[in-house]
């Protein structure tokens, strides 16, 4: 075996493979949200469409997110890998367990998280990369350029109750899985620091409430606009 | 004080094992947790009853061998060992419930007495300095700073319990295995192996089936000793930089 195999194949290399990816898909979330922004512009989704038009053409972000695929898949991939290892380390249950004593819930169940920001994002997926992408998309003009008008798709999905309440609880669990993935991501490269490790754990906190919220607020915006 | 204690109870290590309830009576405030199992495995000598096994030695919080997860906490309430744990923690009526470190790694033998040589052979794989110590040498003669003498030390003071483990939800050694890489990686003396210690000790901790670390920090918040996931974090430094800039393949 290789060293490269050898390490990845570790506790402590697939630890850091699920490190790097989450740190990946944080930053992910920050250029996501920026754009996603856009739809509450008061300009009826120009702005926004302009935005993905270059998003769908420009090459470089089609190399970025083919990356983001890989990411998300290797995060899920070795998230099954290490859970899979972590269960068997126990196979016997305690019949009494405190573990509300020593750790936050969000910090033992980063699994079923997970679990559950993954349906959503297929969800999200089907319901605007594929349909956007692959299904037939209404054309709106401006300055007589014709634009795919993506806002319709969205402004129409986000006018479903239903739609709007699954976006905005898995936003929450995408908070609880942020609140611990943030800054135990730091941990796992090594870098706690007497100086550093308090500041990456407020901003850990900070970034997990606040763009979550903000991915939430605009499906509700939307919802009470229409 | 009158307790009832739901206790762990398996023949050997092939037994499927059980809970069993005894009723223990006049149990004083000042008895230590140990003592209060003395009391009751006298009780069952006397009634010709197999005594509860379970690990203890010095009795004083220095040696590691005493475990016990006791109502849902390794050591039990306090953050100390068992053998340092006090009856006036409880209160009249309580009923207790004990039970053995639960890993695959530490298979049980006999009712709460589970085999913890994983962690020795993990020692093994690295956990040393391989040099001719000669006579003892002068004061001062390889200068340590303060702060890294005592960053060793407080990684030092690991007993290797195993409550870690017992904490942990995967039942993971990286605070026991980081303590013991941190302790030396720390030090001049360490630095000759340092980078094949890292390596060897976490390919043993591996090879011995604990689990990942999902950085709860339960290690840490039960540990009796006190040793702080830092040294997750440095084992974690030192590995990655081991196995990028080692010579072996």
């Amino acid at each position: 075996m290789s060293w490269v195999s050898k390490t990845l194949s570790s506790t402590l290399g697939q630890k850091l493979l699920m490190a790097l990816t989450g740190l990946f898909l944080i930053l992910f979330l920050v250029v996501h949200l920026a754009g996603n922004l856009q739809l509450l512009f008061p300009d009826g989704g120009e702005s926004f469409n302009k935005y993905a038009a270059t998003m769908a053409s420009n090459p470089f972000i089609r190399v970025v997110s083919i990356g983001n695929f890989a990411f998300i898949l290797l995060h899920v991939i070795y998230s099954i890998i290490l859970t899979r290892r972590n269960k068997q380390s126990r196979p016997v249950a305690y019949a009494v367990s405190k573990a509300s004593t020593n750790s936050v819930w969000a910090s033992r169940n980063m699994g079923i998280l997970g679990t559950i920001i993954l349906i959503f994002l297929i969800v999200h997926l089907k319901g605007f990369y594929y349909e956007i992408k692959f299904g037939s998309v209404p054309m709106t003009s401006y300055e007589g350029v014709e634009f795919k008008d993506v806002y319709a798709i969205v402004a129409n999905a986000y006018g479903n109750i239903l739609y709007v309440a699954f976006y905005v609880l898995s936003m929450g669990f995408l908070a609880f899985h942020l609140s611990h993935g943030f800054a135990s991501a730091f941990q796992t490269l090594g870098l706690n620091h007497v100086k550093y490790s308090p500041l990456i754990k407020k901003v850990g906190l900070g970034f997990s409430i606040l763009i979550p919220a903000l991915f939430a607020l605009i499906p509700l915006v939307m919802f009470f606009q229409n | 004080m009158n307790l009832t204690l739901k206790i762990w109870r398996q023949k050997n290590n092939a037994d499927k094992g059980d809970f069993k309830e005894y009723k223990i009576s006049d149990i004083s405030k000042d008895m230590s947790f140990l003592e209060m199992l003395d009391v009751l495995n006298e009780n069952l000598s006397e009634k010709g009853e197999d005594p509860v096994h379970f690990d203890h030695d010095c009795r004083e919080g220095i040696c590691g061998m005493c475990s016990l997860y006791i109502d849902g906490k390794p050591h039990g309430p306090q953050q100390t060992t068992t053998c340092q744990l006090h009856m006036r923690s409880f209160s009249d009526g309580d009923v207790i419930t004990i039970e053995p470190w639960r890993a695959k790694p530490f298979p049980v033998m006999k009712d709460l007495v589970v085999d913890r040589s994983a962690f020795d052979r993990i020692i093994q794989a690295g956990g040393y300095v391989s040099v001719n110590t000669g006579g003892v040498p002068d004061a001062n003669e390889i200068p340590i700073p303060k702060s890294i003498a005592d960053l060793a030390m407080d990684a030092a003071q690991c007993i290797g319990c195993g409550a870690c483990v017992a904490a942990c939800k995967n039942a993971s050694a990286m605070l026991f295995t980081s303590a013991k890489v941190s302790q030396l990686a720390l030090l001049p003396q360490g630095q000759v192996e340092r980078k094949i210690r890292a390596e060897k000790m976490v390919a043993q901790m591996d090879a011995e089936g604990f689990g990942a670390c999902t950085n709860t920090g339960a290690c840490e918040a039960e540990c009796p000793k006190g040793i702080s996931i830092t040294n997750i974090a440095r084992m974690n430094r030192e590995y990655f930089s081991a196995v990028v800039s080692s010579d072996t393949l």
